[in-house]
């Protein structure tokens, strides 16, 4: 294991040198807030020659993810970034290119979803690609965000997965906060990750093929998208295995999931990005108080990784899963799928309570997770419990107050 | 002018090659097939084919393709950014991974008049704009043909279609006018531009091999008479293509180097209604009462547009 080079990175700009470090040769772009420092940095070094390949200036998120697509299917290594409502407008392009199997690697800068716009993190947007067959890493620091890049294409790449892999960072909270991140050299990344070459056919004249062909019958097009299936379950394990080289390598290991405090919590937040950092310090801060207290961080999220995270839980007595996201009319949208992972454990947490924070970027403080103890120890309490206290009312309450007097002025 | 340098005089100057075999799921009689065979015909069969959603699409159904070269089914607004990925991964490969040129592939967009009209017209705009190498081919059906026959922005006007048939209200059926994609492409200089018709062979394989030898976009709109949604029996094809060509309804055309040249002109245009009253989708002009102004309102726009060039 060579030294690395600690460099102070925005999450941004480690997402930018993670795609550099894996030799991407191809960078169909799109600008929006807050992703459109990564597309910029690799412009910059498309345009002075840093990076050998070719930048191109798309017209959509629905237009770049199909040219990412099929330029994927003929063959170069791929990167590209979005956020929020480019992934919206590239939905059908996303389902599209999952469909064709070509790896490559994507980056999420999470923004919450209008109506209304706003520009803030929360992860409605990344968890609307849930079911469209992406494998998804999920980042909470900076160093995370560059190594995440690096391993998605060691599984998007790997010849039983040969998927698309998003990598999701939190806008603002991370995206433009400077954390210290390690960069290997190019050997040592090129090591790891060699040079590109397709393990599947791409197009080229010598080789005419027929790919994305309609199918009549539900039974042909179950059978495509079984193999889709499984192709996202293989990359469980082509994630573990890419951990355990990273480890080899680069002296850092990733789990699906990270435990923090837990082996002995009574209390445990399941957490995912930016915030997890958040509810790591209530963590400790709680632990001084006597309570015991623990965090679980989802990183891998599709496939979703079930065994590792009921083993996780079972045998915790109160667990909160903190989903930064709303389904309107029903709740969380990790919750059911971690309620789900457990249903079958006899040992499974007594208590799990669903909690709606973090919408639109709104933070969390240590009383938002005191809060979540509090409603975890009441025996009658209801789920889901909405982080919105009366200190939030007051605030929107004072901005309506403004809107009414506007009006009664014109 | 340009056409001094036709390489085809005669029906049996074409290439013999096709590229695309018999037999497919497209209905018989398309006229848009019959031009993209020629077409092929004179590119070869090293090329990839992108499709939008459309007709099209039913030519290569798992586990069949009929086609010599490459497919790639897209999405109904993603054909033509597909066509821009393939293109910029083929030049990465050839500059920079050692990809041999013999390994270079024309890349085509094959697009219905829906696609081309509305929901890809923004990104081929962008792709035009960008000065992307490829050949894009538009059969134009004149309305939304694979999905029953409903409006498109390439539907004329007088044209019954299912989402704007003729009613006592709306006597005429499509009230606005088809959108002129020929200028509004125009507009942006791709490196060539043509209007073909499977009627007229020669012509539309001149064209071909013209655009063969040049880079950049060069688009194609071929005139696809459809006798599913226009209303007539297949084996009529090449007549109702035809007179599209001789009332003037349907100009054969091509810009290049910023001049627009009519390659295939009618000596003396035929009464727009000898067109339309072959088809179901005008019927309502001529039965159960004619509609003298529809009618006369489709010839002046023909002889409107052909004052222009005399």
């Amino acid at each position: 294991m060579k030294t690395q080079k600690k460099t102070m990175l925005t999450g941004n700009k480690a997402a930018a040198w993670g795609a550099r470090m894996a030799g991407v040769e191809y960078v169909p772009a799109f600008p929006i807030t807050p992703q459109t420092e990564i597309v910029e940095t690799l412009a910059k070094w498309f345009a002075d020659g840093t990076l050998q390949g070719k930048f191109t200036n798309m017209d959509s998120e629905h237009s770049m993810f199909m040219a990412a697509g099929s330029a994927g299917a003929t063959g170069v290594r791929v990167f590209t970034a979005s956020s929020s409502q480019g992934i919206l407008h590239g939905m059908e392009s996303l389902y599209t290119i999952t469909g064709w199997r070509t790896p490559m690697v994507i980056v999420n800068v999470s923004r919450a979803l209008a109506t209304p716009i706003t520009l803030e993190p929360d992860h409605n947007d990344v968890m609307s690609t849930r079911d469209c067959g992406l494998i998804q890493l999920h980042a909470e620091t900076c160093q995370e965000v560059f190594d995440f890049v690096l391993m998605g294409y060691r599984i998007a790449e790997d010849p039983d997965v040969c998927l698309p892999v998003l990598v999701n960072l939190d806008g603002f909270y991370l995206s433009f906060t400077r954390e210290p991140v390690l960069i290997p050299d190019e050997e040592e990344a090129r090591n790891f990750l060699p040079l590109y070459k397709a393990m599947q056919p791409v197009f080229q004249a010598s080789r005419p093929m027929a790919r994305a062909s309609a199918v009549f019958g539900g039974a042909t097009y179950t059978s495509f998208k079984l193999q889709q299936d499984m192709a996202c379950r293989n990359a469980e394990k082509c994630f573990n295995q890419a951990a355990q080289d990273f480890e080899k390598y680069f002296g850092r290991f990733y789990g699906p999931v990270e435990a923090f405090h837990l082996d002995d919590a009574e209390y445990v937040f399941v957490m995912s990005n930016s915030f997890a950092t958040k509810g790591k310090s209530a963590v400790l801060k709680l632990r001084q108080q006597g309570i015991k207290a623990g965090l679980l961080k989802l990183r891998l999220f599709r496939p979703f990784p079930g065994e590792a995270i009921a083993s996780a839980l079972a045998g915790h007595a109160k667990v909160a899963v903190i989903d930064q996201n709303l389904a309107p009319g029903m709740g969380g949208i990790t919750y059911p799928e971690i309620v789900t992972s457990l249903y079958s454990r006899e040992d499974r947490p007594e208590k799990i309570l669903s909690v709606i924070g973090g919408l639109g970027g709104k933070d969390m403080d240590d009383q938002d997770f005191m809060a979540i103890i509090e409603h975890l120890d009441k025996p009658d309490s209801g789920t889901p419990l909405y982080l919105y206290d009366e200190k939030d009312v007051s605030s929107f309450n004072r901005l309506q107050q403004i809107a009414k007097l506007k009006e009664a002025l014109s | 002018m340009t056409t001094s340098t036709n390489v085809h005089k005669k029906i049996k100057d074409l290439h013999p090659n096709e590229a695309i075999a018999p037999g497919t799921g497209l209905c018989a009689g398309c006229g848009g097939l019959e031009g993209l065979r020629l077409g092929l015909k004179e590119l070869g069969d090293d090329f990839l084919i992108c499709n939008a959603a459309g007709c099209f699409t039913l030519l290569s159904v798992y586990p069949f393709t009929p086609l010599k070269g490459s497919w790639l089914y897209t999405t109904m607004g993603g054909s033509v950014p597909a066509a821009q990925g393939v293109r910029d991964a083929l030049d990465i490969r050839m500059r920079y991974r050692g990809l041999e040129k013999k390994e270079d592939l024309n890349v085509i967009v094959v697009a219905g008049d829906g696609s081309s009209n509305d929901i890809g017209f923004g990104a081929t705009s962008a792709a035009i704009h960008r000065g992307l190498d490829f050949i894009y081919f538009c059969y134009d059906n004149e309305a939304y043909g694979n999905t029953g026959f409903q409006l498109s922005a390439a539907s004329p006007y007088g044209s019954a279609t299912q989402t704007t048939p003729s009613t006592d209200v709306h006597e005429a059926g499509t009230e606005i006018n088809k959108k002129n994609l020929f200028e509004i492409w125009k507009a942006q200089k791709p490196a060539y531009l043509a209007t073909v018709s499977p009627r007229e062979p020669i012509d539309l394989s001149n064209k071909f091999a013209r655009a063969k030898e040049l880079k950049g976009p060069r688009m194609f709109i071929c005139m696809s008479p459809c006798p599913t949604g226009w209303g007539f029996e297949p084996k009529e094809m090449q007549e109702i293509a035809k007179l599209a060509v001789d009332t003037g309804i349907f100009p054969v055309k091509e810009y290049f180097e910023g001049e627009v040249v009519h390659t295939v002109r009618p000596r003396k245009r035929l009464p727009a209604e000898k067109f339309l009253e072959r088809q179901k989708r005008f019927h309502h002009l001529f039965e159960p009462h004619r509609q003298d102004e529809v009618i006369g309102q489709i010839q002046k726009r023909v002889d409107d547009y052909w004052r222009q060039y005399e």
